[in-house]
């Protein structure tokens, strides 16, 4: 991957606390697992940057190589990732999601 | 078989899926469903000593890294649970 996809990346990671790279916009997921995604984060009142790598191949390459990941839609919570669709919603489920925000000190809803 | 015809065929059987799986982890119970039953959206039920310990991210790279660079290309989409199997008897 080259520097400049990776200062891309890095940026959106660096100046969002809550980054989702998606397919599609939070107002328009254009994939069943990007929307639940947006779905969850949006139930708990989380502000979050939505990346549509749809709009940029580069970055939607580029993010599976930089996260060693081979799918779409990734989490980044203070530039940490903390997983794909099945990930966040066992979290969600199981209630590890809501105390991973607590620690991470990101508003959400309680 | 599908995949016996040239092409790029972007489609897997169950039971290519599931030897991939097993054959990363043997000691592993495997569950599988064929989600639309276009080869291309499966959920899968990974149960394996070998997560013992591991994150759940670690967990799931160690199936999609079983499954060969096929994630996201021939395979569209995979719902994965991963689970420890404790103990031996499992």
């Amino acid at each position: 991957m080259d520097q400049q996809v990776k200062d891309k990346i890095e940026n959106e990671i660096t100046n969002n606390e809550v980054c989702l790279f998606m397919k599609g916009t939070p107002e328009v997921p254009e994939c069943g697992f990007s929307m639940a995604v947006t779905n969850i984060l949006k139930l708990l009142e989380v502000n979050f940057k939505g990346v549509n790598v749809l709009a940029d191949q580069s970055i939607r390459e580029g993010i599976k190589v930089y996260s060693e990941w081979p799918t779409i839609p990734q989490l980044y919570v203070k530039k940490e990732f903390v997983g794909g669709c099945d990930i966040i919603k066992e979290m969600f489920e199981n209630g590890e999601l809501k105390k991973y925000l607590q620690d991470k000190n990101i508003s959400h809803k309680q | 078989m599908a995949n016996g015809v040239h092409g790029a065929i972007m489609a897997m059987n169950v039971k290519e899926l599931e030897a991939l799986i097993k054959e990363a982890f043997p000691d592993a119970t495997v569950e599988i469903q064929d989600l639309a039953g276009d080869g291309n959206h499966y959920s899968a039920t990974v149960i394996s000593s070998q997560f013992a310990g591991k994150s759940k991210i670690e967990q799931h790279k160690m199936v999609y890294s079983s499954l060969k660079g096929k994630m996201g290309n021939q395979l569209h989409a995979l719902a994965l649970k991963t689970k420890e199997k404790n103990g031996p008897a499992g």
